[in-house]
């Protein structure tokens, strides 16, 4: 242990009291009224979220509010560990109890297709998007999280999924981009806006859903249903995202936040 | 089933004495037990009768629940060799003198004594209804819930149509009936009634109105049966009785019920007795609704089913007139106690008869006839008997 | 003449709602039965095996042969009015406020003299056509109809008082993003129902016929999902004081049996929207209902539940969602219970497979949800209670009077997909 260490740490404690580094949320709030991915009816369906009041300081606990929770590991802001898919079950440290807690507290790039994805519901980010992008910023280094902003956030209701009669319609990575960042970049993990990590057509890509299959393939992690992505930097900031820690779980909804330094000029 | 013919006995040297009359209030607070007692005391009071003389006992009340006659056995103090519990309502006073009448002339009893009485609260007219029968809670009370003022209105509106009856028919008994009992201290009704205030009343349920209507109350009336040596050696003042009938069910399958069990034996009624209609010094018919004094008129025979219009305006009945009828009142004026109401006619034509009734006292008043009816059991009455009483040898 | 039932004004805010008050409600066992049928619609009366003589009131004894083989049997509902009466005063409370009330004698052409309700338009003494309904105590009692329809018939203040007209009224259909659910906001938009809350859940999922939906006047769209406590209870805290009828179309139905299935989401969704949705409304809205039994013309009037037939013996084809409809059919049980003297009838609809998506490989017959809606309608403006639909619903019914546990050895030992 070096004094270095303990200095960074009461340099960043001082930031954040003066408002130098602000932390940023990056959840949305968890509702019943919160879209969940749906699949063809024949399969299970993620459940979406529901809150049973046990009491509210009536005749059930005259003092107390408390109330009893249920909904799937893939509920509204949430983590994929890479069990969740068939690619990864065999790899060590899977499950959410498993990864090394060091993997939840990273630096983050945040790949800004904002206004790509308002022209073309069906926006694929590709590897020569993200070249464009380090070409501004740096290459991505590895170990960090990638986030890929949409703006998808600010939709609601019906335009979140947007399903339609051939499916849903959202933006994600193309498979070479994913190879991309498995292959050459090494990233920890992939964060997105939409209810899943993969575009919303990715069941006719090739492989299927290939953020799926070759992150979590990869051991690598994914984060979904991301938002105020507008609020980071494109490089710098660090993301905080443990998911809870559920024994054999395959991800968890959570609480995403971001540190970002908003000394610079 | 073949049989004999066999003749009726009938009640050679058994009478009727006592007429014991409690007032009636309009609410109390006490229980039918009390009124009961009431009756009974003044009973002993009257005839000197103590609980060790009297070895029967003929109970007829409507609120004695939890207890029968039974109970009432060890509460007033008796004990009798013979005891009877009558639920015939209206036609309780001439039925229980049936039962009474043959078990002292067979010996089983000396002195019965016949009570019948009910207490009514604010309530117990409403609470009365919906327990009245399994009838009238299946298949009478959930149309409406008038009450007997439903299925009497049908009957009277089905009589005028099928006899002739008017309203101004029924407006003179009711009319009558109150200058009666304006003679009689004990009547609750205390003012005067008009055929005109009759014809423009208050409609309670077409065609009946307010003055159809008996008025629930708490009373109580009894009387007792002996020996005539043991009223005579006792001084007391007592009828002998005629002749009487009794029948339950009567023309069941009559659609509305326009006549009554009378019509089926009356002509044992006056033959029994030896009597004839128009020897009758006084009728007392049981009066909930006038029609179905009207009906008794008709099937005792005093007029024939179809001329009463005609019988009730050739007559005045008032106590002093024509055809004296209900001549305390009846129940329209006098007030209905409940199972009381059913001995009210018959403790009244013993009173005239044992020189006993006051202003309201028919001259010269030698037989009486008492009609009972009673138990609406769903779109009908039941019971009915019928009694004729002749003045006894007192001196 | 009856004259046409006006719409009903707004309700004045400053006014005591009436609680409702109940005809007389005490029967004998006997009378329950024919309350019993009463509650289908149907007229029956005994009539002794022996000798044939129609009874009436209900008994334990043929009075004219003593037998005690007495059968019930729906009777020919012609009659004659033989004697009538207008009450004007009654010492039950329900009755007193409804006052005058026309009441009479009819002799049926079975034979009996019945007492009866009897309705306005019917002339002094005429012919009658006798209908057996249950009233607002829960109980069945017989009203006497003009022998041929006549104007505004249904209008008719004694007879709206047996049924559940929608006309006038303001309904919830639970479930509108089915085809069933659609139906039956088109049959009661016809009926005369003056506003029609549609509830949708997970508005972000599309589904046909919304567009059509939000178009048909007098319908408001609301989310609903029977499934979230929050929403339910939010909805009705909005609209609770002025539901008058509850229809729940919402049904999760898949197909498969206990074993068949791998884990317990299916059949726990099948609970979640099948009996836990059930109990939700019944706890968001039922109290509200249960309040305004006698709120004016367009007091609250009835909860209308669909079941399946097979909610009264498991089908093993559909086990488990059969077994969450027997959840749901005794909670229906119990909700009559509880809206008993409310004024509310609880009106249950059997029948077998729908013609829908989730049934679709069964053979026919089966009943298309514009038939089913229709006979919700049908039920509604007859005050029926219990609607046994179709030819599989009718022969289910059918064995299960007959002998439940035989019926039970009948579908448990079918193979799959065979009918009955």
């Amino acid at each position: 242990m070096s004094k270095n260490n303990s200095n960074a740490l009461a340099a960043l404690a001082t930031a954040m009291s003066s408002g130098d580094v602000e932390t940023v949320d990056l959840t949305h709030t968890l509702d019943a009224d919160f879209p969940v991915i749906v699949l063809p009816p024949e399969f299970g369906q993620c459940a979406p979220f529901r809150a049973e009041v046990v009491s509210r300081y009536d005749e059930r606990g005259p003092g107390w509010y408390w109330q009893n929770i249920s909904m799937c590991e893939h509920t509204g802001t949430h983590f994929d560990a890479p069990i969740h898919w068939i690619s990864g079950k065999d790899l060590p440290n899977a499950s959410v109890d498993a990864i090394p807690a060091g993997a939840f507290v990273r630096p983050v790039c945040v790949i800004d297709c904002s206004q790509e994805c308002a022209q073309d519901e069906d926006f694929l980010l590709t590897p020569d998007f993200i070249q464009a992008w380090e070409k501004e910023h740096g290459q991505v280094p590895a170990g960090h999280w990638v986030l890929m902003r949409s703006d998808w956030s600010r939709r609601s209701g019906a335009a979140y999924l947007n399903m339609r009669e051939d499916g849903a319609h959202s933006p994600g990575p193309s498979s070479d981009a994913v190879k991309f960042l498995v292959e050459e970049r090494d990233i920890v993990g992939f964060g997105t806006e939409t209810v899943g990590t993969d575009a919303g057509q990715a069941a006719h890509f090739s492989p299927p859903y290939p953020a799926h299959h070759l992150f979590h393939g990869a051991g690598k992690y994914g984060l979904q249903c991301l938002s105020n992505l507008d609020q980071l930097p494109p490089t710098g900031a660090i993301l905080i995202c443990p998911p809870l820690k559920i024994k054999n779980g395959s991800g968890s909804p959570l609480r995403v936040l971001a540190l970002v330094d908003r000394s610079a000029a | 089933m073949a049989r004999k013919k066999f003749k009726r006995a009938g009640y050679a040297g058994v009478v009727v004495a006592a007429p014991v009359s409690v007032p009636y209030e309009r609410f109390s607070p006490e229980p039918a037990h009390w009124w009961l007692a009431r009756a009974l005391s003044e009973l002993g009071k009257r005839t000197g009768l103590s609980p060790e003389d009297i070895d029967g006992l003929c109970v007829s009340s409507f609120t004695l629940f939890p207890d029968t006659a039974a109970g009432i056995t060890q509460h007033f103090g008796l004990t009798p060799r013979w005891l009877d519990h009558v639920p015939t309502g209206g036609a309780s006073g001439v039925i229980t003198l049936r039962r009474a009448a043959r078990a002292v002339q067979s010996g089983d009893a000396n002195i019965v004594a016949c009570i019948a009485g009910d207490t009514n609260h604010v309530d117990s007219f409403r609470a009365m209804l919906t327990t009245f029968s399994r009838f009238s809670q299946d298949a009478s009370y959930p149309y409406g819930s008038g009450g007997p003022n439903g299925s009497f209105s049908l009957m009277t509106s089905h009589h005028m149509k099928s006899c002739g009856t008017q309203r101004e028919d029924f407006g003179k008994i009711c009319v009558a009936q109150r200058v009666n009992a304006l003679q009689y201290p004990d009547a609750l009704m205390k003012s005067p009634l008009t055929l005109e205030q009759y014809m423009d009343a208050r409609l309670i349920a077409d065609p009946i109105v307010l003055f159809d209507c008996v008025m629930p109350c708490a009373g109580a009336e009894a009387y007792v049966v002996m020996r005539e040596d043991d009223a005579q050696a006792n001084n007391l003042p007592y009828a002998n009785i005629l002749s009487t009938i009794e029948r339950h069910n009567a023309f069941p399958d009559d659609p509305v019920q326009i006549r009554g069990g009378w019509a089926l034996d009356k002509d044992e009624f006056w033959s029994m007795a030896g009597v004839k209609p128009d020897q009758v010094d006084l009728l007392q018919t049981y009066d909930d609704y006038p029609v179905i004094s009207v009906m008794q008129m008709e099937d005792l025979g005093f007029c024939e089913k179809g001329a009463a219009s005609e019988f009730i305006q050739a007559n005045t009945l008032t106590y002093d007139g024509t055809f004296p009828h209900n001549t305390s009142g009846g129940q329209l004026s006098v007030g209905q106690a409940g199972a009381a109401g059913g001995f009210l006619g018959l403790v009244e034509a013993i009173r005239q008869l044992t020189g006993e009734a006051g202003e309201n006292a028919v001259p010269d008043a030698r037989i009486a006839a008492v009609s009972g009816f009673g138990i609406i059991n769903f779109d009908r009455g039941l019971c009915s008997g019928a009694a004729l009483l002749e003045r006894g040898k007192n001196d | 003449m009856t004259e046409p039932l006006p719409r009903p004004p707004k309700k004045d805010p400053q006014k005591r709602t009436m609680t409702p008050t109940s005809p007389p409600h005490a029967r004998s066992r006997k009378g329950i039965v024919f309350s019993t049928f009463a509650a289908e619609g149907r007229l029956a009366l005994q009539t002794c095996a022996a000798c044939k003589h129609v009874i009436y009131p209900a008994r334990e004894i043929c009075p004219k042969c003593w037998s005690m083989d007495l059968q019930w049997q729906d009777i020919p509902d012609g009659g004659e009015l033989i004697a009538e009466t207008t009450l004007r005063t009654s010492v039950n409370t329900y009755f007193r406020e409804r006052m005058p009330w026309r009441i009479g004698t009819v002799k049926l052409d079975a034979g009996p003299m019945v007492l009866a309700h009897i309705h306005g338009d019917v002339g002094e003494y005429e012919r009658v056509k006798m209908i057996a309904r249950t009233d607002k105590s829960g109980q069945g009692v017989l009203l006497a109809l003009p022998e041929k329809e006549t104007a505004n018939m249904a209008d008719d203040k004694q007879l709206r008082s047996l049924t559940c007209d929608p006309k006038h009224r303001r309904i919830l259909v639970t479930d509108g993003r089915t085809e069933l659910g659609q139906c039956t906001v088109d049959a009661l938009v016809a009926a005369g129902a003056s506003k029609i809350f549609v509830g949708i859940a997970e508005e972000w999922r599309p589904y046909p016929g919304s567009a059509e939906l939000a178009k048909i006047p007098g319908v408001e769209i609301m989310p609903l999902d029977v499934t979230d406590t929050i929403s339910v209870n939010e909805l009705a805290g909005e609209i609770g004081g002025k539901t008058d009828i509850l229809v729940n179309t919402a049904e999760h139905v898949r197909p498969g049996a206990a074993m068949q299935r791998h884990g317990i989401l299916t059949a726990r969704d099948e609970m979640e929207t099948n009996y836990f949705g059930l109990m939700r409304l019944i706890q968001a809205f039922g109290p509200g209902m249960r309040g305004r039994g006698a709120d004016g013309d367009n007091s609250a009037c009835a909860w209308v539940n669909l079941l399946s037939v097979y909610a009264l013996s498991n089908w093993p084809v559909y086990g488990t969602t059969t077994a969450s409809q027997a959840a749901a059919y005794s909670l229906s049980q119990c909700l009559r219970g509880e809206f008993a003297g409310s004024g509310v009838k609880v009106v249950n609809v059997l029948f077998g497979p729908l013609e829908e998506s989730w049934r679709q490989p069964l053979p026919p017959p089966k009943v298309t949800p514009k038939r089913l809606a229709d006979t919700i309608v049908d039920a509604l403006r007859q005050g029926i209670e219990n609607v046994t639909l179709g030819p599989v619903a009718e022969d289910i019914v059918r064995r299960f009077k007959d002998d439940p546990f035989v019926l039970e050895r009948e579908l448990t030992q079918a193979q799959q997909g065979q009918a009955v």
